[in-house]
């Protein structure tokens, strides 16, 4: 009997190749299991499960060598959060907006994956427009955290976070605009890339909000991440936001080990407004660094603190922007299907633009972020690598905060600064706190990835956290 | 500072309802208040960034590729004539 | 009372490059079913980015070198935001503060001037010149009883470039010569076809009188009227005549009751022979522009600069005081042979194959405008036939032709008598006399010769 809580995108392709399963039992096993535990968790927003068999059942009468060489994500099981057009697979975004919208074009990354080889298990729930830290902006319903269902999982990809956690989907595509992916992955305890703006073609997914959205992807192991980024980064000729140049492969020194590594923690990533209990298992983590051989230093961000001033400016801005097309006319409802969230942001974003606000809001907001990305760029003259917490709190109640949208914000306070800046986040397990998942990110320059795959790799070698799954 | 959400409504093309534009305006005037914060922070002289790319002159060659069909193109909607998307009559011509 | 019209003008030329300005779909609509040239960058689809077209971008540069423009070599492109159903994304891709081109100038014929002189000029400065994209297009129909209006994307993304002028222009006059100068350029630079009646060239004029009299062109701020008013919709040349006309009527007539016009936008109605208010447009817009966060900047350095300008070749003025000088010919044939390129160039083929048969750059001008030549079915070698032909004088023999002059002379003794005691233009006369007689085409050098030789005799 296979469990899906024990394999990985590596062991599975693994498995196809040495024939110790087929495509589809295990196709079908994630599905079952969907099927099964989904409802108590709500991650899923649409299940392709006709499409998903018949093309497991179709790659199984037809493997041969040439196929595993030709599509190195053969017979893969992968889910989309709901941002991702898929051609012929309803995409809602989580809003009533669009509930009932099928696309006529698959998105460039969507594209990749399946020309990968992979199969589709459905589209995964999140906050609505990506509006969101905690999954309870989705209006298909709020996701549960599996670690604690009272809980909430983080957001906004937090069905992708879920789905990869509850052992329903190997891989989970998601989008990091804000922390979209490190935070939910922190809080679940598995792998969440945010890769360098300009890493990955932005062509085909909702824009949230331009100069800061990225295509990430959730796993369980940090050697899973890497695989996945070599099929989804390079250029496109659809997204002119693209760095060119191509690293030959994220996972050849994967194992290369962090000895003499320069790995800085900003010290305004733990100060007062960082939890007990968080600061209590990073400093267990940044032992573990040191054992590995890494050297810690000190490093300042002093504008840490503006950061969330600058991304609700500079984000709700372009959100109130990029959400003038959802109009009713060419596609989906009429504007009055828009959530509270939705309405909040676009309001707040069309204020600082408008007449009179736009040099005070938004001109500051983009003067202030350059300041942003110099501390960053500043500090990697002395550090290679910078790792600090994700969220500055454990994992709330659900319900909690919705009614406080500005504290709800200040949640975003320790990811928000990488977006602004445009470098690449990895969070990794980094352990528990009261049952619940603690992560820790591990940040780079621009383009570092492979550098931050290896600090990640080390780190989840030497301490295993990503082999605990929830009891479901 | 009082946020005129009517006026603000009206420039985003929503509409709110007396009851939402009264908690709206709460809560919008609460972020902005936080975001006076920026205020503190000393920017003489320094340039805007707009995108972090630092790329410039990135541009496609002028040829043409397939479109969509015309029923890929109306195909997100059932308001349609003859090819055409449909909405209520527009008041001016322009 | 009397008042000192002043008017600015904003033009957009649509580019005739293949593919449109963001995305790779063909740029031609006209006469397309609907909804048939598009994409989910230009439709507004989730998730569609824009790619600027590299090929637009350089025609615009070119325009606005071709209009005297500094070029700025920074450049961004910019979202002007606001709601309509044919604006797809809700925004529009445009460029807001720093535009491609801007510090421009042209001269325009100042006023109706006599053909045959080189009109005065007048000095219309251009403000900017950049580049945008079009939006769909809306038309009005009764589908099921309801009033509806029907979009067609189409149009949604083909390039266009606005050409801003200061308010230089005192009438409409010197607008109309504006627009054909403009036309004219484009068509020389091959980047549009600027036809007006098919939206290919678009025009705004920003009209408003002023009471002060006195001021002098350029106006300055202080004497700028305190309102003006846009009018839209015109799409013809002999609309713009007529439209600029009744706003500046309607203008003095509120004026002279002693109220302001409204600071609005009117668009001209062709059946009603007016401007009508358009309601919509009464409020100032907030476009809330901001950087396009999915284009990177576009720079365009000294050296890239420099060629492009190189590519810009001969402009219609300068060719028109080329062929004056070179050709010697009036302006206003000049003009004539250089309304565009392909007679221009046909013109200039057609002297160089004339000058081999000794047949003059004058004699090829007059066949051509007199003919109305304009190449597309006629080649030079014809142009220079048929001059050869107009030129050829018929044969007389000479014993003939004294004959012929003989009689002349005698049947007009008085003329001769006149023409001995000095009146010299007799010999016009005479000449005349004997080509009429001889019935043929005649050398009247020959013809002048032998009535000379003839009378001194």
């Amino acid at each position: 009997m296979i469990s899906t809580t024990n394999l990985t995108i590596e062991s599975i392709l693994e498995g196809y190749k040495d024939k110790e399963f087929s495509i589809t039992e295990i196709v079908s096993t994630y599905l079952d299991r969907i099927e099964k535990l989904d409802p108590q968790l709500n991650s899923f927003i649409t299940i392709t499960k006709e499409d998903a068999l018949t093309k497991a059942k179709a790659l199984d009468n037809n493997l041969t060598t040439e196929q595993f060489n030709n599509f190195p994500l053969l017979g893969l099981p992968i889910a989309f959060k709901d941002m991702y057009l898929t051609k012929r697979i309803r995409t809602t975004a989580a809003s009533k907006v669009l509930e009932n919208y099928v696309p006529a074009y698959d998105g460039t990354v969507v594209k990749k994956l399946k020309n990968a080889g992979a199969i589709i298990l459905g589209k995964l729930n999140h906050d609505a427009w990506a509006h969101g830290g905690s999954g309870e902006n989705s209006q298909f319903g709020p996701t549960k955290n599996p670690w604690n269902t009272e809980y909430v999982p983080g957001g906004s990809s937090s069905g992708s976070a879920v789905a990869v956690a509850s052992g329903f989907t190997p891989l989970a595509m998601g989008t990091d605009t804000g922390g979209s992916i490190r935070q939910p992955a922190s809080f679940t305890n598995t792998v969440g890339l945010k890769p360098t703006y300009g890493r990955v073609s932005r062509s085909g997914v909702i824009a949230m909000a331009s100069s800061l959205d990225t295509i990430g992807h959730l796993t369980r192991t940090v050697k899973d991440s890497a695989r996945v980024l070599e099929i989804t980064a390079g250029q496109d000729n659809l997204d002119a936001t693209l760095h060119k140049e191509l690293p030959e492969s994220y996972t050849k020194n994967l194992e290369k080990g962090i000895k003499g590594v320069k790995i800085g923690i900003p010290k305004e990533f733990i100060g007062t407004g960082t939890q007990p209990e968080v600061k209590e298992v990073f400093e267990k983590a940044v032992k573990e660094f040191e054992s590995l051989g890494a050297e810690i230093v000190d490093v300042s961000l002093p504008h840490t603190e503006y950061g969330i001033a600058v991304y609700y400016i500079l984000q709700t801005a372009e959100v109130s922007s990029n959400l003038a097309r959802y109009d009713g006319v060419r596609y989906g409802e009429n504007r009055t299907f828009f959530g509270d969230e939705a309405k909040r942001r676009i309001m707040l974003g069309t204020y600082v633009l408008s007449a009179g606000y736009y040099d005070a809001y938004y001109k500051k907001a983009m003067q202030v972020r350059t300041l942003v990305k110099k501390d960053y760029d500043e500090a990697f003259q002395k550090v290679d690598a910078l790792i600090a917490p994700v969220s500055p709190t454990l994992p709330w109640k659900l319900g909690e905060k919705v009614n406080d949208p500005l504290a709800m914000y200040l949640q975003d306070a320790l990811t928000v600064t990488i977006n602004i800046a445009g470098i690449p986040g990895l969070s990794v397990p980094a352990g528990f706190s009261g049952g619940l998942p603690v992560g820790i990110q591990i940040l780079g320059p621009h383009f570092s990835e492979e550098k931050l795959f290896q600090i990640g790799h080390s780190f989840e070698q030497q301490t295993n956290y990503w082999k605990e799954t929830p009891k479901l | 500072m009082k946020v005129d959400v009517k006026k603000v409504a009206k420039l985003a093309n929503l509409t709110l309802t007396p009851e939402e534009g009264g908690k709206f305006e709460k809560q919008l005037s609460d972020i902005l208040q936080y975001v006076e914060k920026l205020s503190e922070v000393d920017t003489n002289g320094i340039e805007p960034t707009s995108q972090v790319t630092g790329l410039e002159n990135v541009t496609r060659a002028d040829e043409t590729i397939p479109s969509l069909t015309q029923d890929g193109a109306l195909s997100g909607t059932e308001n349609k004539h003859n090819g055409f998307f449909k909405v209520k009559a527009i008041l001016d011509n322009d | 009372m009397n008042y000192k019209t002043v008017i600015g003008l904003e033009v957009h030329v649509e580019l005739k490059t293949k593919s449109k300005m963001f995305c790779g779909c063909a740029a031609s609509y006209f006469g397309e079913k609907p909804n048939t040239h598009t994409c989910p960058v230009c439709l507004g689809l989730p998730g569609a980015l824009p790619v600027p077209n590299k090929q637009a971008i350089e025609w615009c540069i070119k325009i606005a070198l071709a209009l005297n423009c500094k070029i700025n070599e920074f450049s961004k492109f910019d979202r002007k935001n606001y709601f309509y159903p044919d604006l797809a994304k809700g925004y529009q891709i445009s460029q807001y503060d720093l535009p491609f081109g801007h510090e421009g100038s042209i001269e325009v014929k100042s006023e109706p001037e006599a053909r045959s002189q080189k009109p005065e000029a007048k000095l219309i400065r251009i403000r900017r010149v950049h580049m945008e994209e079009d939006t769909g297009k809306l038309t009005h129909a009764n589908v099921g009883g309801e009033n509806v209006s029907l979009i067609d994307f189409n149009r949604s993304g083909v390039p266009l470039v606005e050409i801003v002028t200061e308010p230089d222009f005192e009438n409409e006059f010197q607008v109309v010569q504006y627009l054909q100068k403009l036309q004219k350029i484009v068509r020389y630079l091959n980047v549009s076809n600027a036809d007006m009646e098919k939206g290919e060239m678009r025009l705004e004029p920003n009209i408003s009188l002023s009471e002060i009299s006195n001021f002098q062109f350029p106006i300055s701020n202080e004497n700028l009227p305190e309102y003006k008013v846009e009018v839209k919709n015109i799409n013809s040349f002999r609309f713009v005549d007529k439209a600029i006309k009744f706003e500046i009527d309607r203008q003095a007539k509120l004026l002279d009751e002693g109220k302001t016009p409204a600071q609005e936008t009117r668009g001209w109605n062709e059946t009603k022979n007016a401007t009508v208010s358009q309601r919509s447009k009464e409020e100032a817009h907030d476009y809330r522009y901001f950087p396009e966060p999915d284009i990177p900047p576009i720079t365009y350095g000294e050296t890239e600069i420099s060629k492009l300008k190189s590519q810009v070749g001969e402009l219609p003025d300068e060719k028109i005081e080329r062929f004056v000088k070179q050709y010697k010919i009036p302006y206003y044939p000049a003009e004539i042979l250089t309304r565009n390129l392909g007679i221009a160039t046909g013109y200039e083929d057609a002297v160089r194959i004339g000058s081999k048969a000794n047949i003059g750059s004058a004699t090829i001008a007059n066949v051509v405008i007199n003919n109305k030549i304009d190449f597309t079915g006629t080649t030079p070698s014809q142009v220079v036939d048929l001059a050869r032909e107009s030129a050829r004088k018929d044969e007389i023999s000479s014993s003939e032709l004294s004959e012929i002059i003989n009689s002349v002379l005698s049947e007009n003794a008085k003329a001769v008598e006149e023409f001995k005691a000095g009146k010299e233009n007799v010999l016009q006369f005479l000449l005349g006399q004997v080509i009429r007689k001889a019935g043929k085409k005649l050398d009247t050098n020959e013809v002048k010769n032998g009535i000379l030789k003839i009378i001194k005799s």
